[in-house]
């Protein structure tokens, strides 16, 4: 592991442009600091370089799900990550996340990334009214468990940029609305399952995917993106041969 | 572009050919011991109802995997959508399936 040196300097690369203007890298020179994250960098061109510069972020903890970019081409929380684990020599490149639309700069657009999520059908369908009582719900049931495996989601997008199956086909869903869809799926409180197994057959729908196994790679929260897709294509194929699922 | 349909074309149609693909390398490993002749080969073959059906449907399998497998490709990194999509893909299931019909027929007929 590389640690930084008082006074040595960090050679920085940074995306720049929009939709709108053709985009360009551009690099910096950051001090190096002991314990620095990549977002720290970012901050540091921001505030000391390049006032225009860029980006998204809003707890710096790892909570919300804000800061993911592109560091040295793999999709990453810049909150979360040491340049000391992602310097290479002395360079990082850092760039938006893939597989989105960018607003500007280190700023990618989310819009695809969560209209998927309601295409899928990541929303609850209640089983009761608020006058009914709760229903209760037992943890230790099979179901509950594939479900709670999957709830921790805080909707980076870092398995969607990560994903080539979303680079090669802009109409599939993603690892992220589709694990969504497996834990409403698995929830004893949801009412509609053909609904959700309906929006995931469609062209865009869970059967695309080739199981390579990026989302689960990649996933800062280490959640198991790619068995939830699994999980929805055997939930699928008992429906085709008429069981329930 | 896989929907459930399609899906589960390619998946049963892989289901066919497991069996069918031991079974043809088997047959292969057995009948070539001691050598192997074209007249040996038609002597099993001909006028077997047998091997028609066997390699008749293990080529409409193959026609319809090797389509849907071939149409993901050409999606996903060739970028061809739409009506050049479905016409491409059943020109490839066509075609294997016209190659393959003339193949188990010259042989088993």
């Amino acid at each position: 592991m590389h640690v930084a040196e008082h006074g040595s300097v960090m050679n920085v690369t940074v995306q720049r442009g929009s939709a709108d203007t053709p985009t360009r890298t551009e690099t910096f020179d950051v001090p190096a600091y002991d314990n620095q994250t990549v977002l720290d960098v970012v901050s540091w061109i921001q505030q000391n370089a390049d006032p225009t510069l860029t980006y998204r972020f809003a707890c710096r903890v790892g909570m919300c799900g804000s800061c993911a970019m592109m560091v040295n081409g793999v999709p990453r929380w810049t909150c979360r990550t040491h340049v000391s684990k992602v310097l290479d020599g002395n360079k990082i490149n850092i760039a938006p996340l893939r597989n989105l639309p960018v607003i500007k700069d280190l700023a990618a657009d989310m819009d695809p990334f969560f209209d998927k999520w309601v295409a899928a059908e990541g929303k609850h369908h209640p089983t009761r009214t608020r006058e009914e009582e709760i229903a209760p719900v037992d943890p230790q049931a099979e179901e509950r468990q594939a479900a709670s495996a999957g709830i921790e989601c805080i909707n980076c997008s870092i398995c969607y940029s990560a994903c080539d199956t979303v680079t090669g086909n802009p109409d599939y869903l993603g690892p992220a609305a589709l694990q969504r869809a497996w834990t409403l799926y698995n929830d004893a409180k949801d009412a509609d399952r053909d609904a959700i197994l309906d929006a995931v057959s469609g062209k865009g729908g869970c059967h695309n995917c080739h199981s390579m196994g990026s989302c689960t790679a990649y996933c800062p929260n280490e959640l198991d993106p790619l068995s939830a897709i699994a999980g929805l294509k055997r939930a699928t194929t008992r429906r085709f041969f008429g069981r329930r699922g | 572009m896989l929907d459930m349909r399609l899906y589960m074309a390619q998946r049963l149609s892989a289901l066919v050919m497991a069996p069918f693909v031991i079974v043809h390398i088997g047959v292969m490993i057995y009948a070539i011991q001691g050598g192997l002749t074209a007249a040996e080969i038609l002597g099993r073959t001909q006028g077997s109802l047998f091997w028609f059906l066997f390699y008749g449907i293990f080529v409409v399998a193959v026609s319809i995997h090797a389509a849907i497998g071939l149409r993901v490709i050409l999606f996903e990194w060739a970028g061809l959508k739409g009506v050049a999509l479905s016409v491409i893909s059943w020109g490839i299931g066509l075609v294997l399936f016209a190659m393959g019909a003339n193949a188990v027929w010259a042989v088993t007929a």
